[in-house]
């Protein structure tokens, strides 16, 4: 029940976006993996979910090659993973109930209406979202509110993995520190193993075990916050240093301060 | 030195372009593949060909009837322009008839629905793509050809040869009517050139080219906007592309199914 990526390699033409990249998330661990904007992080993700192929190298999920997995293999094993899309990537012509409804990966209890209702309500619960969100389409969503339906929809096919793709990207402190919580929430009410791509450092802290640095299409640095701040490489240091100096910036351009409460 | 650079581009640009087109047919096909597969799973493409279908067929028909009309009418114009004096009138309702029916139904309907499904199609999975939509569902276990291609080109195989024969029998009545009112020709003289003239692999050869036509509408622009990349930019130029390469193959399956079919008939 692991996440493994053994010397994955892949360009586009002639961008080298990942260069033998070895990554690893036990069952039940969270995992942030950060990194600048365009590094590479978001390809990194969808090779785990097989919507990327790699060049060579190996991915290894539940025990299966995802590059070798068929059709059919291939969409089982999709149905026991949820991705959070970055922008939420949610269904416009569909309101917000048959989007959450969707994520119902087995097709019996997706025919069962009565169990769909519940289960989408249970859904919206869990991401602290009212159930007249149901009944709207995404166009009428907040970006949070959004990113909040994406996570619902991914959860609601009760998966045994979660993968966040950058989940508080374009969010103000406020909704992003909310973000946060429900992710940490979610790991404890549900207990799933995740992968959380962000180059939000102080999220990436509060919500992982162990965090990865991707840097210049390698793996710089993995371990626990802490090894992470006492690590003396260059990179990671001017990469944390970057991530306060922003964090400075927005909450002194929001005049709020980070985490305070809900919106 | 200006000579050999000229050649290495040359063959930079034929090399690029060979892959291109080879990556291309290699998708497509794929995309076919996926397609035949698909088939199989018919309760989820089976209600939501039933909402396109409605959508293509209903919202098509008007635009379809009205150049149908205007073909049928133009015609009718022409034919007496043409031969007025020189031939007997009934001359003109064979004319009429027969050009709806092999030529100005099935192409003209075929070049309006290239535009309006084409673009649409293009449009509507080219920006799903782009905001990921087509990869959240294949992250869902769930299939974007079963959901999305499937439908979309059953719906236009279902309305397309219905539209095609509406639009003929509406361009003939139209065409029978402006006939009547310019040429003073009789509902009796309109019948009996029609008939005169009519063999029943006509309409059979105009309904060929419908299916073929539908086809040519939906399979086109579904892989173009399935495949789009680069942003909004990117959804215009699949849009744009959708519309010209399916009119583009409705005008060349014209040509090889009348040589196909009308070149051999007696």
């Amino acid at each position: 029940m692991s996440i493994e990526l053994k010397r994955v390699s892949k360009r586009f033409v002639d961008n080298v976006v990942l260069d033998g990249v070895d990554f690893f998330v036990a069952e039940g661990e969270t995992v942030a993996l950060l990194g600048p904007s365009g590094v590479g992080k978001s390809v990194l993700l969808k090779h785990i979910i097989g919507l990327i192929k790699p060049d060579s190298g190996e991915v290894w999920v539940d025990g299966q090659l995802v590059p070798m997995l068929g059709r059919k293999e291939l969409a089982a094993l999709r149905s026991r993973i949820g991705y959070v899309f970055q922008n939420g990537a949610l269904f416009d012509s569909m309101d917000v109930f048959e989007n959450i409804r969707l994520g119902i990966t087995d097709e019996k209890q997706y025919a069962d209406k009565d169990y769909c209702i519940q289960r989408v309500k249970e859904c919206l619960r869990l991401v602290n979202l009212p159930e007249e969100v149901g009944r709207k389409f995404p166009s009428e969503l907040s970006g949070g509110m959004r990113k909040r339906v994406g996570i619902s929809r991914a959860i609601a096919g009760k998966p045994t993995y979660l993968l966040y793709d950058e989940p508080t990207s374009g969010l103000d402190p406020v909704n992003a520190d909310v973000i946060d919580s429900l992710i940490e929430r979610l790991q404890q009410e549900i207990g799933v193993t995740s992968v959380v791509v962000t180059h939000d450092v102080r999220g990436a802290f509060r919500v992982a075990d162990r965090i990865a640095l991707l840097s210049k299409a390698k793996i710089r640095a993995v371990g626990t916050a802490e090894e992470i701040i006492a690590s003396k490489d260059p990179v990671v240091q001017q990469f944390l240093e970057r991530d306060l100096e922003m964090a400075v910036i927005q909450a002194n351009e929001g005049n709020v301060e980070p985490g305070a409460g809900s919106p | 030195m200006s000579a050999f650079t000229a050649a290495l581009d040359l063959r930079r640009y034929v090399g690029r372009w060979s892959l291109r087109s080879a990556s291309h047919a290699g998708r497509f096909f794929f995309m076919l593949l996926d397609l035949v597969r698909g088939i199989l799973e018919w309760r989820v493409w089976l209600p939501r060909t039933m909402q396109q279908t409605i959508a293509v067929g209903y919202g098509s028909m008007f635009i379809v009837l009205l150049v149908a009309g205007f073909a049928g009418a133009v015609t009718s114009l022409q034919a007496g322009y043409q031969f007025t004096g020189q031939l007997p009138l009934y001359v003109a309702g064979g004319i009429i008839s027969e050009s709806m029916i092999l030529e100005l139904g099935p192409v003209l309907t075929g070049l309006i629905l290239a535009g309006r499904i084409g673009a649409r199609y293009a449009a509507e999975l080219g920006s799903m793509r782009v905001t990921e939509q087509i990869d959240a569902l294949e992250s869902l276990g769930r299939s974007p050809v079963t959901h999305l291609l499937l439908p979309r080109i059953l719906a236009g195989i279902i309305a397309i040869p219905a539209l095609v024969m509406l639009a003929n029998a509406f361009g003939i009545v139209v065409g029978y009517i402006t006939a009547q009112s310019s040429l003073g020709l009789t509902y009796a003289d309109f019948e009996f050139g029609a008939r005169y003239f009519f063999r029943p692999l006509d309409l059979w050869y105009s309904l060929v080219k419908s299916y073929a036509f539908a086809g040519a509408v939906t399979i086109i622009p579904c892989y173009i906007g399935f495949n789009t990349q680069q942003g909004a930019e990117g959804v215009g130029r699949a849009t744009t592309q959708a519309v010209v390469a399916a009119s583009v193959t409705v005008l060349m399956l014209d040509t090889i199914l009348t040589k196909l079919i009308l070149g051999t008939a007696k």
